[in-house]
């Protein structure tokens, strides 16, 4: 029996599926619709006035929203146990967005060090032109972050699964440093995927993919979204005037107190999404949205694939040592088995004993592989990052960063798993 | 949060025709302004109420002093003001609830007495706390997804157009 008195919840199976994509209400279209218009008509001059007010919902313009960028965005919120989001045209966009509604100039964060190498340079180089300044500290061990709080750190940002290496924090721990600090914890999520993890159920507060990764998985389309969980109280300190004073960009408004628990998406929106521009396309939506309906599908072969070439490349003489937070010898193992029962994705690295040399002429040898930089495609994937993603890092951050020079990265695919092993195998010869 | 069934709130907000909007402001950028704008464009007749705008107009509607001043009946009154004021005006509803045919006390975003929602519901009022008629409104009729926010609705029926 259905009980009456309770708003049924759905499996995350179904809302990959369904979140946000209700038929059209015009013509009844089941799939969702590829709204390819830049504005929307107004019905007279007060409802323009009123949607330019926030007064109202409904659509203005693509820089802002858009019906099809819309359905990608409620879904992933939805599927990130999230309040809302805003989608950007990459997941870079969607991380300079979040912080620039957090910061003002002189602020500070905290960031793992452990992170995509386009990240540690956006934070540790070009943020710095902004007045915005990050430190980096160890997510394996959580005490260095508080150590690297000042009284001007407005944040703690760490990814869920680290890229390229395959850390995992103990985020909890990591929480509970930033909420004792009065501030947010913002965890990227895109090589767990929502599929594999939530942050927001184990204390995150604000939540960033690149979609260009395993939520669209097909390698067709950019993207990125910021999701908020809607539990942050942005009132409990001054550390947040442009969520709680009355915001200039915005003739006085007060986004917090206007509208409450989805307060940082709208002024995400509409101050930083409208000032700087990085709208996602409504195609790159709409096959985003297309990918995620078989995510939990590929997700479990993404991993079950993954599991299985890395512990044969830890068993392959050619092979010095295997970065894989699901394999016991990763000292990620124990975070591993305490927040991902389902596996921690098909992201890792590997070093060779024949050193650089040897991992060149691997991503060189390969066949099936495609020596590119991307990960959480279809297809299988190999790349040296000292050479490429982690290029414009010195060597002590490389390092730091899982990265050095012997190191080569693998995004495991959905093709059989013994083709797979095959091409490594002959190219590891 | 307090959890209210999808279906009650649809039967609140299709049966309510004018709301009682206590604190209403007329500074447009506060957030009772908002709703009440939002609210009267999806066909509700909102009559503000506050002792500070008694006698001038917000959005073309008299603002009374309380809601006792109101000359005409009210299905709902929405109460935009802070907890700790909520219960005397939960108790003002439920003494005019029949001269006035109150059916619904909804108390905004961050307003909750549970000891005044208790007096209300003994007499066979409807409440409703901690929400805003405005962003229920717009979540249930999908017009709170359009800017991306998280509505928990999920259905392969056509929706109905907002009113």
């Amino acid at each position: 029996m259905t009980d009456q008195s309770k708003n049924k919840t759905f499996g995350f199976e179904t809302r990959a599926i369904h979140s946000g994509a209700a038929p059209d209400a015009a013509t009844g279209a089941r799939n969702t619709p590829i709204h390819h218009s830049t504005a929307y008509v107004f019905d007279d001059t007060d409802h323009a006035a009123s949607l330019f007010n926030l007064q109202t919902f409904g659509f203005i313009y693509s820089r802002l929203t858009n019906p099809t960028v819309a359905v990608l965005e409620e879904r992933i919120a939805n599927l990130e146990n999230g309040r809302a989001a805003c989608a950007a045209g990459s997941g870079h966009a969607a991380q300079f967005l979040a912080f620039f509604t957090l910061l003002e100039p002189g602020d500070h964060f905290v960031a793992s060090r452990n992170l995509y190498g386009g990240s540690i340079t956006q934070f540790g180089v070009s943020f710095k032109k902004l007045g915005w300044h990050c430190t980096f500290a160890d997510p394996l061990e959580p005490e260095t972050f508080r150590k690297a709080l000042k009284s001007s750190s407005k944040a703690i940002f760490i990814e869920s699964v680290s890229n390229p290496s395959s850390v995992i924090g103990d985020i909890e721990a990591i929480a509970e440093i930033a909420h004792a600090e009065g501030i947010p914890l913002i965890v990227d999520n895109t090589m767990a995927s929502p599929y594999l993890f939530n942050p927001i159920d184990y204390g995150a507060d604000i939540v960033i993919h690149s979609t260009t990764k395993y939520l669209n998985g097909h390698g067709n389309s950019m993207g990125g979204v910021v999701v908020e969980s809607g539990q942050f109280d942005w009132a409990q300190n001054n550390k947040f005037p442009s969520m709680t004073t009355p915001d200039d960009a915005y003739h006085g408004l007060t986004f917090y107190e206007t509208f409450g628990d989805f307060g940082f998406t709208m002024r995400l929106r509409a101050v930083a999404l409208r000032d700087f521009g990085p709208a996602l396309s409504p195609t790159n939506a709409f096959m985003t949205i297309t990918g995620i309906e078989t995510l939990p599908l590929r997700m479990e072969r993404h991993v079950a694939n993954a599991e299985t070439v890395a512990g044969w490349l830890e068993g392959h003489p050619a092979v010095d040592w295997v970065s894989y937070a699901g394999l016991p010898s990763s000292p990620s193992f124990s975070n591993k088995n305490k927040y991902f029962p389902r596996g921690c994705g098909s992201v890792f690295t590997f070093g060779l004993k024949g050193g650089y040399e040897a991992g060149t002429r691997l991503v060189e040898n390969c066949n099936l592989f495609s020596h590119l930089a991307n990960v959480g495609d279809t297809r299988s994937l190999i790349l040296h990052p000292a050479s490429t993603t982690h290029r414009q890092l010195t060597e002590e951050q490389q390092n730091a960063a899982g990265a050095s020079p012997d190191v080569v990265r693998i995004s495991v695919g959905l093709e059989t798993t013994e083709d797979i092993l095959d091409d490594l195998d002959q190219a590891l010869v | 949060m307090v959890e209210y069934p999808d279906g009650l709130i649809r039967r609140i907000l299709d049966q309510t025709k004018t709301i009682a909007m206590i604190g209403a402001s007329a500074n447009w950028v506060r957030p009772s302004n908002f709703a009440m704008k939002y609210l009267q464009q999806k066909g509700y007749r909102v009559i503000p109420v506050n002792p500070n705008g008694a006698g001038t107009k917000i959005h073309d509607e008299m603002c009374y002093s309380d809601l006792s001043r109101i000359p005409c009946e009210v299905d709902m009154v929405d109460i935009f003001r802070r907890s700790s004021d909520a219960g005397k005006i939960v108790d003002e509803a439920i003494a005019q609830k029949d001269d006035k045919h109150i059916q619904t006390i909804w108390m905004q975003l961050g307003v909750l007495d549970e000891a005044a929602a208790a007096r209300a519901e003994a007499v066979g009022l409807t409440v409703v706390m901690d929400r805003c008629p405005k962003i229920e409104f717009g979540r249930l009729n999908h017009e709170l997804s359009w800017s991306g926010i998280n509505s928990g609705v999920i259905s392969a029926k056509r929706p109905r157009l907002a009113r």
